[in-house]
């Protein structure tokens, strides 16, 4: 088996430049220079479209009396790959199951949606949303209130009209 | 006209020591932001614009930022020289302003004022005399860190602007040849009398201090001392808050003073086009010009003319501010080596060699009868631009900074000798015991 080197092809020094290379290297600058259009996106002023499909921060749909809608049925916690959720389950006079403690550890989630995809009951849903900045760890374990009080919409994969998707 | 004397002209005296320095520290402070700015354009950025209306607050948040940032001293370094250093450094850049006239000169009612700090009669001299004690500064840097990277950026710094200083020095000679003096309000007067700026005139000598200047400042694509791809970032590796900041301000301090200095000597100073401002301080009587006969014509200073002469001297400093800029964010650093050839084997000889050729030109002219003025420079222009162009042509065929690519071809022997690959297919590599 033959080796073979690629030899690159090098200009003789007597026919290259400096001066002129420079030049138009300079034109080429200076183009770019006074060219309006511009790569940076101004962050906070001009967002980006987020996918349909984008899964963010959880949300915690409530009823009308402001009662979570989650029955602690405990499929989510079961369903997470990430086991970044705390469910623990009471039940009042009623008969009627509810979440006495819910928490979704936000650093340990991944984000996947499949506890939107389980619940039976349309609760639980991943956010179209991403700006979780927080001045602690320990405010990135969402408890119960702060997953109802998020006030972004839940994600486009899941459509109010038709919650069990039919 | 009479000139400004007595308390009035110390009171003067001080306003305008006031007013200069801080003009030039706030054009060295917008130079940061201009640089920031440009280079973000160039690379189709946005650049700072967070601070304050289009960022233009922004060099006043990093003022603030490197006060307040801790003071490092390296355990190793020598103290004194260490921070003697960057004192050193931003002396000289800033005071080589004080004798740049900035514009023509302002009538007041007790006199007329030269828009001047010191019209002091070495002029020139003084300049460069300032411009090479900075390199002090910089190997003092290097050296006191006690770091093998900022002691090379030293060494890069004193070899490079020892040797760009001839050159530097020697484009100078031509432009005094035709001033006639060293001062440079007689060099802004000269230029207004020859009725063309020195950059056309004495256009290789142009190019020449262009480029040595460069070298001077330490600016891409003479940043050798800096060179932060191989050497951290040179001569300040250790320096961290003020003292970094001092060493920041006096590179674009340099940079504002060597685009003043260009702007003076080759493109007139504050001189605009047409004699309406022409102003010269002769027998101590303020003149525009002289009639045929030789008599002087006094001049008319105004409030307006300052203030348009003003307008003029800043955009010619503003413009060469840009081309630094402009260039900085183009071209990439040369090679040492190169850097070195280009000062020692093309700058020298040619600078020397023009020396020459401006100065027959001149005793040509002069025995001819040809008087100073509009046909003087004519003829120089003329000789000067095919100075430059046969200057350019030489430079242009690569043989002293080539590019990195072309170099002559080397063959190589290839033996095609098929004997050791028997199977077909590579021996594992042995695992590591």
């Amino acid at each position: 088996m033959a080796i073979s080197v690629k030899l690159m092809h090098r200009p003789e020094p007597e026919s290259t430049s400096y001066l002129r290379a420079a030049l138009s290297g300079m034109a080429l600058t200076f183009k770019h220079m006074v060219n309006p259009t511009k790569v940076t996106q101004q962050y906070p002023e001009e967002m980006t479209d987020l996918s349909p499909r984008w899964r963010g921060t959880h949300v915690m749909e409530q009823h009308a009396d402001g009662r979570p809608k989650c029955v602690a049925c405990g499929l989510c916690p079961t369903v997470c790959p990430a086991n970044c959720i705390r469910l623990v389950g009471g039940e009042d006079d009623q008969g009627n199951r509810y979440p006495i403690v819910y928490e979704i550890d936000e650093f340990r989630c991944i984000f996947c949606g499949m506890c939107q995809e389980v619940c039976p009951v349309e609760a639980i849903h991943v956010g179209r949303h991403f700006e979780n900045a927080e001045y602690t760890r320990d405010r990135f374990v969402y408890d119960l209130d702060r997953l109802m009080e998020q006030d972004h919409p839940s994600t486009l994969l899941w459509d109010p009209s038709d919650p069990s998707s039919e | 006209m009479e000139p400004i004397s007595g308390i009035p002209a110390i009171v003067a005296m001080a306003l305008k020591n006031l007013g200069i320095f801080t003009l030039v520290i706030l054009v060295v402070a917008y130079a940061t932001y201009a640089e920031r700015r440009v280079s973000a354009f160039i690379q189709d950025r946005r650049g700072p614009n967070r601070v304050g209306p289009f960022g233009l607050l922004q060099p006043i948040a990093d003022g603030i930022k490197n006060i307040l940032k801790e003071e490092t001293l390296p355990g190793t370094a020598s103290r004194f020289f260490f921070i003697l250093a960057p004192i050193l450094v931003l002396v000289p850049s800033l005071v080589t302003f004080a004798v740049i006239p900035i514009a023509a000169p302002l009538p007041t009612r007790w006199g007329v004022v030269d828009m001047i700090i010191a019209d002091v009669p070495i002029g020139i001299l003084y300049v460069l005399a300032f411009s090479s004690l900075a390199v002090y500064g910089v190997v003092l840097g290097g050296w006191a860190s006690n770091n093998k990277y900022a002691f090379l950026g030293g060494l890069r710094a004193s070899a490079q602007m020892v040797s760009y200083e001839v050159a530097l020095g020697l484009s100078l000679i031509a432009v005094l040849m035709l001033a006639g003096n060293v001062t440079l309000t007689e060099m802004v007067w000269q230029q207004q009398q020859l009725g063309m700026w020195f950059a056309f005139p004495l256009s290789l000598a142009f190019i020449l201090f262009v480029i040595s200047a460069f070298a001077e400042t330490n600016r891409l694509p003479f940043d050798m001392p800096e060179a932060e791809s191989e050497l951290v970032t040179g001569y300040h590796t250790e320096y961290s808050a003020m003292k970094f900041s001092a060493f920041m301000i006096s590179e674009f301090g340099h940079m504002v003073t060597a685009s003043a200095l260009m702007a003076t000597i080759f493109l007139g100073g504050w001189d605009l086009p047409g004699t309406w401002d022409n102003a010269f301080w002769y027998n101590g009587q303020l003149i525009s010009g002289f009639a045929e006969n030789g008599t002087p014509i006094a001049a008319q200073p105004a409030v307006w003319k300052t203030l348009l002469t003003f307008g003029g001297f800043a955009a010619k400093t503003g413009f060469f501010l840009l081309v630094y800029i402009w260039i900085r964010w183009t071209l990439p650093r040369f090679r040492y080596d190169q850097v070195m050839a280009l000062g020692w084997k093309v700058m020298l000889p040619t600078s020397l060699g023009y020396v020459m050729l401006v100065a027959m030109t001149i005793l040509v002219l002069d025995e001819l009868g040809v008087q100073y003025g509009f046909l003087f420079g004519l003829v120089l222009t003329a000789v000067s631009g095919a100075a430059t162009l046969s200057f350019m042509f030489f430079l242009d065929r690569g043989r002293t900074i080539a590019g990195a690519g072309a170099q002559r071809t080397q063959k190589v022997e290839v033996k095609t000798t098929p004997t050791a690959v028997v199977s077909g297919r590579a021996e594992p590599a042995p695992a590591g015991d």
